[in-house]
């Protein structure tokens, strides 16, 4: 049976790219629907009728919504080449509690640094800062999170390198300077084509950022 | 080799109740410690330092964090019996797609209604009406949210039933007249021994949630 695939997804959202770098890792063929966040199409809210969010995965007509529940179908549907979570299962209780802290930690610090001034604002980026330090030791000497191969924490996190400079600059930090083995890691990442194909320009994400929230804050 | 299996829990933890359960369906012998949440053990912070928080699960001395991804484990591991994931890769992501519902919105929403007041307090209860009706949406016709069997998606919601007495006094609703498929789903699986015995006394949760709106509310 001829499988259908289709990608319902934004081209700027770090948890779409997870599913774009699954999906690349695996080689599947599949169709993408660039969505209008401001103008959501009929089929993204019949297909996750419940958060109306991308990314959507559709297999054979069938949605699986949530990304890391996506990234997880997929590497147990397409499991013949390129395994993303381990396969012993406290390897994968790990994957999976680190793949978590980023969905928990990362976005929320970043809403927290976007969206505050003067003494909020810094400790807001004290915040980040420690997220990124914790991340940063649990990489240890590791070439990559997943170990020797790159894997399902990889996936989960790679994806916000895109946003960097958007954080580094809303942030006034820079990751380098503060964090080199989170870049060296994330280069490491890049020299894949399956994330070098997916990851948007840094500069063209900004820009996206800047033009949301000039229009957020009425400017 | 003797298995080791020690579980840091809290009696009126919703979350670490869904371990214990899991640990019953697989007739796993445990040690339960009972923690201080005011005052942490010294065992807690080393077994989760990123998040410092209960239900922990030490198996042979190594730690597993987030309620979730231990019933996941439990269920891998413990692979002779009761399976709680469906085998079906596509089922399985609807199982976990639910669970991250309940977490996203049941918990969050609930304990709005202990620490907030006035509107708030209002929208808070009108969004815990439309959780519900979609929860009871999804169970349908169905005997569990699993299907035929009690399954993940049950094990994480129905730990949320020993509170169903507190949301409703401080909701101000009846869950029997507003949402009775929900009760009687929740009856069924009080005839399992593994549930029955986990869940403590909806009075006992009670007095407990009065006490915690208390100390957030100041009253």
């Amino acid at each position: 049976m001829a499988e259908k695939v289709v990608l319902l997804d934004f081209w700027a959202s770090m948890f779409g790219m997870r599913v774009r770098v699954a999906l690349a890792e695996k080689g599947i063929k599949y169709e993408y629907r660039e969505e209008d966040l401001k103008n959501k199409s009929d089929l993204l809210l019949q297909m996750n009728p419940i958060h109306k969010k991308i990314p959507v995965l559709i297999h054979n007509g069938k949605p699986i919504c949530e990304s890391l529940i996506i990234v997880q179908y997929i590497d147990e549907v397409w499991n013949d080449k390129s395994p993303l979570l381990p396969s012993d299962p406290y390897k994968r209780a790990q994957a999976r509690f680190w793949a978590d802290f980023v969905d928990k930690k990362v976005v929320d610090a970043w809403i927290k640094l976007r969206s505050t001034k003067g003494e909020e604002h810094e400790a807001a980026k004290k915040q980040f800062l420690e997220i990124l330090k914790t991340l940063e030791e649990e990489l240890g000497e590791k070439p990559y999170f997943g170990g020797e191969t790159f894997g399902f924490v990889d996936v989960a996190f790679v994806t916000f390198y895109s946003w960097f400079y958007t954080f580094e600059t809303f942030g006034e930090f820079s990751t380098e300077a503060e964090h080199p083995k989170i870049i060296a890691w994330a280069k490491r990442c890049m020299q894949k084509e399956s994330v070098a194909k997916t990851l948007p320009d840094q500069q063209k994400v900004y820009e996206y950022v800047l033009g949301v929230t000039k229009r957020s804050l009425g400017e």
